[in-house]
């Protein structure tokens, strides 16, 4: 019986089967930031268990708050940081060099075809996009993961999404899995995996593919994942080309992770993508989506473009495409937060950063910040924002605040206009 | 083991998300006890005070996809603090499940038939319920109008790796010990 990529993954890093469909998997990177970290540290050393299964694959970044805005967030700093320096972790980011987690992570190489990855944050998700199995785990299994190197899943069934066609002008990664999210419904994928396959996802880049990938825990997925091709070899080449001879050797290799034709799916939806129309959320769940069109006109207090989601060097310049020329309105605050050094420096390189300061954005350093409602961008009460994040809780981005998600695109047209707008409305 | 039973608070509604058990805004407190008066602080939802309705309550019961969202754990600490240490419901995202287990909690699905019995007969009278582990039966107990006792056995089922990690304390002993 052939399989999919999960179960691949699953039965090549099996420990142990303590019962029934639960398989211990060994770990290939327990990745670590200062929000769910040092809490796990703090038990681990009140255990006398203050020790790490291997320095080297342990990577642990300061993203959420930073540079830290209070007492508290300082001391989550310093606990990760002495953590990582009394383990000897080299591979820890702080000031200067820190960044959005999803985004610097495999910006760094640290993501591979094959690899199992456990960290305490929701959006590891994200890093399926190579053909990775990488979970969001709670602080328990983090502090397993870090001391073990292990972490316990059921055996994962896997929902198949074929999305063909070419994508319209104006819509994006972001438009399909808004629409992916509200077809499943925020409880649709609950234990289950998603394989993003199909003509639309292989002509997709990566940046895009961690697009999708980001958001499959918002359909309550294990984690979404894409399958290994040759956009992902020329993507890891500068980390990987004293592994392999060639790009070819590397990518037969990296077809022992793509999924078999026989592979047997709990489900197989299919969505074809050439009439889609851009997309936002409304309310408070991610499976709220409607057409941009039937929101256009609503008044906003604040743009955000950043995150795991949308704030990388595709989705900065895809914004800037539209901001270019252009002021926002003066009723709007308009925030972004390229999500690392490099993306915020090849913004620059690149112009794009200027396009965004003569539009009237506040450019902050990289750091999660708004996207969660802790620092650099938090809504009043009664605000509403138009954000490229992946999460329109009640309260997500401040107390009492709405988030309509949606696009880089769709972000800049919306701050130009000052209210919910498509970004045909500007782009040349 | 931690203990099982208590008052029980209803909160009829499905994909409470994380954000609304322990909002974003404590996440920078390091301790447990500190998420204590925050349970929930968040959740709107009509006829329900977080201030007046989470004291002494020992077992939460709830709809579907129960803890969606975010992979924090403070919302399992949060409950625990707080002496709730069973959530009842028709479904869980899969963090906050194995959060629950990894603390030594015990978090139980039951079909949408039975939540609805259960909300039909018990969420408007003060509630009481108490888990038997070893029959995988919870015991709800209430008075009726004329203060006759009401009284229903629920049965649930428990995998044997959940059991173990109950049984264990949570995650960490069963790993450190076997691994
Ligand atoms: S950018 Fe937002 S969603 Fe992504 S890791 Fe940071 S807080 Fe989480």
């Amino acid at each position: 019986m052939g399989k999919t990529i999960a179960e691949k993954i699953f039965d090549t890093h099996l420990v142990d089967n303590p019962s029934g469909d639960i398989h211990v998997i060994g770990l290939d990177s327990v990745f670590c930031h200062e929000i769910t970290t040092p809490v796990a540290i703090c038990d681990l050393m009140d255990r006398a268990k203050d020790r790490v299964f291997d320095p080297n694959r342990i990577k642990a970044v300061i993203d959420h708050v930073t540079p830290a805005k209070d007492s508290k967030t300082a001391e989550q700093g310093k606990i990760l940081r002495d953590w990582a320096r009394r383990h000897n972790i080299r591979d820890f980011f702080d000031i200067g060099r820190n960044g959005v987690c999803h985004a610097l992570f495999p910006e760094q190489g640290f993501v591979r075809p094959g690899d199992t990855i456990i960290m305490g944050d929701s959006h590891t998700c994200t890093h399926g996009a190579f053909g990775a199995f990488a979970a969001g785990v709670g602080t328990t299994d983090l502090e397993v993961g870090i001391l073990k190197g292990v972490c316990a899943f059921s055996y994962p069934k896997t929902i198949r999404f074929e999305i063909a066609g070419d994508l319209p002008a104006g819509v994006y990664a972001k438009d399909v899995i808004l629409t992916v999210v509200a077809e499943l419904g925020v409880n649709g994928a609950t234990n289950k995996v998603i394989e993003f396959t199909g003509e639309t996802v292989d002509a997709m880049s990566i940046e895009s593919r961690m697009t999708l990938c980001n958001m499959a825990i918002e359909a309550g997925a294990t984690c979404g994942i894409c399958r290994p091709d040759m956009t992902t070899v020329e993507y890891l080449w500068p980390f990987i080309k004293d592994e392999f001879d060639s790009k070819q050797a590397a990518l037969d290799a990296y077809a022992a992770f793509t999924p078999d034709p026989d592979a047997v799916y709990d489900s197989m939806i299919s969505l074809d993508v050439s009439g889609l129309c851009p997309k936002i959320t409304y309310g408070y769940k991610p499976d709220c989506v409607k057409p941009v069109a039937d929101m256009a006109g609503e008044k906003i207090h604040q743009v955000y473009i950043g995150s795991c989601t949308n704030g990388r060097l595709e989705d900065l310049r895809i914004a800037a495409s539209v901001l270019d020329g252009h002021t926002i309105s003066d009723a709007v605050r308009g925030i972004v937060s390229p999500a690392t050094p490099t993306i915020y420096q090849d913004a620059l390189a690149e112009g794009i950063i200027d396009i965004f300061m003569k539009a009237g954005f506040c450019v902050t350093n990289p750091t999660c910040g708004a996207c969660l409602g802790m620092s650099n961008g938090v809504l009043a009460e009664g605000e509403v924002c138009v954000s490229t994040t992946n999460r329109n809780f009640n309260g997500r981005m401040g107390k009492g605040g709405m988030v309509h998600l949606a696009s880089p695109a769709t972000a800049a047209a919306s701050a130009i206009a000052g209210s919910i707008a498509n970004s045909n409305r500007y782009k040349k | 083991m931690e203990s099982f039973e208590g008052k029980s608070l209803f909160l009829n509604r499905s994909d409470i998300n994380t954000d609304e058990i322990i909002p974003a805004r404590y996440l920078t407190e390091i301790s447990k006890q500190a998420m204590g008066p925050h349970l929930l602080e968040d959740l709107v939802l009509p006829g329900f005070n977080p201030t007046s309705d989470v004291p002494d309550k020992g077992v939460l019961v709830t709809r579907a996809n129960f803890g969606c969202g975010s992979s924090r754990e403070h919302a399992a600490w949060a409950l625990e603090v707080n002496d709730i240490n069973v959530v009842i419901a028709e479904s869980f995202s899969r963090i906050f499940r194995q959060n629950m287990f990894n603390c030594g909690m015990l978090a139980a699905p039951l079909p949408p038939e039975t939540i609805d019995h259960i909300f039909e007969t018990f969420a408007d009278r003060e509630t009481h319920v108490e888990t038997d582990l070893e029959q995988n039966m919870f015991v709800f107990t209430a008075k009726d109008r004329d203060g006759k006792e009401i009284r229903e056995e629920i049965p649930f089922t428990l995998g044997e790796f959940d059991r173990e990690l109950l049984e264990a304390g949570g995650w960490v002993n069963y790993a450190d010990s076997r691994y």
